[in-house]
């Protein structure tokens, strides 16, 4: 790929510049405080700057580089030209802003297509580039709803919901420990386990298997989380029948996967533990439970989602006066949309961890598969 | 005769075996309200009578399986498919705005697994959050999705298919990157020495190649979208749909309309997978595939 190629991307932007030039000013005439010339001037030198010196660069990464800086910086002036003026944004703010995404994305396609030799540039790029995108998506979405003055209720900016984290810290970590270690932990951990001594049991007995596996697989594909409204009217308001959905939630998936990887050790594998005469326990031990791992890690990746799925929407039929669940349901009827978006937010983040601690545990107790090393089987 | 023996024989021991249990659990559970009750009538019956008693409660905390397949019947068969009482009705409003979404979602899916395979800047950059974008518990998100589509006037069967949609396009993206690519070296070599272009190594290798990979994760994404549209109708008091019967029936605590509506959507939900399956099974055969 030759870097010093004119690409689409950085041709539109040039026009998008020329275009929002021709129609200054970027602000509406009765804004509050409006932008100077110099700051306009600046975002426009920055973008055609940065998008004629990205072709004159010898090396990807020197242009990557310069792209980078130029399409952040302009983003940066932009947001801070707006505050203030919210809602007053005319056509060439917004030229602009597609213009430094342009940018960003030339950007994002010469560090996909740049091949570094050492593993730690090798990592730094797998990072950064889904780091850019997502920071972009915050960018446009901030700079769009502040712009245009979308209405509060309908999409508060980013930085309105980080404030908002900021101001109730207290009350969405008495909502994290309610939900999360209260009811999440305690059914992942019990249906989890659950699920799998049923499916050692099921590998056990061959006639429980042939019976059991096909209604679980159908189970699978049911609409479990209905049962939330019934597990509410059986254990009460508390965190217990939010447990209760979460083991049901967990059970089978966890039932099906074992089961599964029970059955993943080779013929020729088991032939040799039988040749050292094995009892049972051993061959499950030492050879089909290890074998079976990456099917367990499955299940408990897919669970982890499952059950915090489950016990927010457990909440929203019945709860005392914390939770998750019971937050977003009350906020959005008070039309607190920032802390609902706040909660979301908190959500998704132990969500991402949850993942992230199952993944790591994961890496490091099944180091030796082939898919953990990048191997072939 | 070893079909039967051994897939039919099982099942149905099992499924026998869950239905005496809830029975057991059914009188177990309601035991309580019933002694309560005769307590207070000064009955005393005996323990046949008692358990009849307990197994045949109006409002019963756990209500036995006779008891739900009669309401389920009633509902479902014996009355007129518009009343505001019938199942079908309810499936039916459910299962438009499955259908909306799922359809909605495998078309982004697989435009994002297209593009995925064939912009390396996006393999790179939107790979990631799609993975990321699984582990946030979206489906707490619901209710709000639709109070604020409610508040800019667009309500009805759009923000519940936009749920459904969020659910279905992950397993179809996934599955259809995985498909696209499955042809091995071999054939793309192949390909290249016919000279074919980009477009023609697509549509006759890649296409093909991944329409199985595409009915398997579309049968995990038909289910999801179905859990998205119930749980999208349950919090913002919507008057129709599977999951504003569930709601209903909490809220008047009539747990056996509550049970039959979770069997309606068990039935739709197995219908939905199964068809798809179907559908798999006959678009393949009509490509020349041969049962594996």
């Amino acid at each position: 790929m030759s870097f010093s190629r004119l690409s689409w991307q950085v041709a539109l932007a040039l026009v998008l510049c020329a275009v929002a030039m021709t129609t200054m000013p970027m602000l509406a005439a009765e804004a509050a405080a409006p932008m100077s010339n110099g700051t306009s001037t600046l975002v426009i030198g920055l973008v055609a700057l940065s998008a004629v010196a990205s072709f004159a660069m010898f090396s990807g990464a020197a242009s990557a580089a310069v792209l980078f800086i130029g399409a952040h910086g302009a983003a940066w002036l932009l947001i801070a030209g707006i505050s203030g003026n919210e809602g007053m944004a005319r056509m060439p703010y917004f030229l602009l802003l597609a213009a430094a995404w342009l940018l960003a994305w030339r950007c994002v396609a010469i560090l996909s297509a740049l091949k570094p030799q050492s593993p730690q540039a090798k990592t730094f790029l797998r990072l950064l580039i889904p780091a850019i995108f997502g920071a972009w998506i915050l960018i446009l979405w901030e700079a769009v709803t502040r712009g245009a003055g979308v209405p509060f209720i309908l999409l508060p900016p980013p930085s309105a919901i980080a404030a908002r984290i900021g101001n109730s810290l207290p009350i969405l970590a008495a909502d994290v420990r309610q939900t999360i270690f209260k009811a999440v932990l305690f059914g992942y951990i019990v249906g989890c386990a659950s699920g799998f001594v049923v499916a050692i049991l099921a590998d056990r007995v061959p006639f429980l298997r042939r019976g059991l596996l096909p209604i679980g697989n159908m189970v699978s594909a049911l609409p479990i989380i209905g049962v939330a409204p019934i597990m509410v009217i059986w254990f009460g308001f508390e965190w217990q029948s939010k447990a209760a959905v979460v083991i049901i939630m967990t059970f089978f998936p966890m039932l099906v996967n074992t089961v599964a990887g029970l059955a993943a050790s080779g013929h020729m594998e088991r032939d040799l533990m039988r040749t050292y005469a094995s009892s049972y326990w051993q061959t499950l031990f030492k050879l089909r439970l290890p074998a079976a791992a990456p099917f367990i890690f499955n299940a408990l990746k897919i669970n982890s989602t499952l059950a915090l799925i489950g016990a927010i929407v457990a909440e929203f039929f019945g709860t005392p006066i914390v939770g998750m669940g019971f937050r977003i349901s009350t906020e959005i009827g008070r039309m607190n949309v920032d802390m609902v978006w706040a909660e979301i937010a908190v959500a998704a983040l132990a969500g991402s961890v949850f993942y992230g601690v199952v993944a790591f545990i994961e890496r490091a107790t099944t180091f030796w598969h082939p898919s953990v090393r990048g191997g072939r089987a | 005769m070893d079909r039967l023996r051994d897939r039919v024989v099982p099942v149905i021991t099992i499924l026998a075996v869950i239905v005496a249990a809830w029975y057991a659990f059914a009188v177990y559970m309601n035991a309580p309200f019933q002694r309560d009750l005769d307590r207070r009538a000064g009955e005393t019956p005996t323990t046949m009578e008692f358990i009849g008693k307990t197994l045949s409660q109006p409002k019963p905390t756990m209500p036995a399986p006779h008891q739900v397949a009669q309401n389920f019947f009633e509902n479902t068969f014996l009355r007129k498919v518009t009343s505001a009482r019938s199942l079908v009705y309810h499936s039916w409003v459910t299962l438009s705005s499955t259908l909306l979404g799922f359809t909605f979602g495998t078309a982004l899916g697989i435009l994002i697994a297209v593009g995925i395979v064939h912009v390396i800047a996006l393999d790179r950059s939107l790979m990631p959050w799609i993975i990321a974008s699984q582990t946030i518990p979206i489906l707490a998100v619901a209710p709000m999705i639709i109070v604020v589509l409610a508040a800019i006037g667009i309500t009805g069967l759009i923000p519940k298919a936009l749920i459904s949609t969020y659910l279905s396009f992950f397993p179809v993206a996934v599955g259809m990157v995985k498909g696209l690519r499955s042809p091995d070296l071999m054939h793309l070599d192949l390909m290249h020495t016919y000279n074919a272009s980009a477009s023609q190594t697509f549509w006759k290798l890649r296409v093909p190649a991944s329409v199985p990979f595409l009915f398997a994760s579309m049968k995990v994404a038909v289910a999801a979208s179905l859990v998205g549209a119930i749980v999208g109708e349950l919090p913002t008091g919507a008057v129709a749909g599977i999951g504003a019967k569930l709601l209903a029936g909490s809220y008047y605590s009539q747990t056996i309309d509550m049970w039959a509506a979770l069997v309606a959507g068990s039935v739709v939900a197995a219908m939905l997978v199964v068809l798809v399956g179907l559908v798999g099974r006959l678009v393949e055969r009509s490509m020349g595939g041969r049962p594996a």
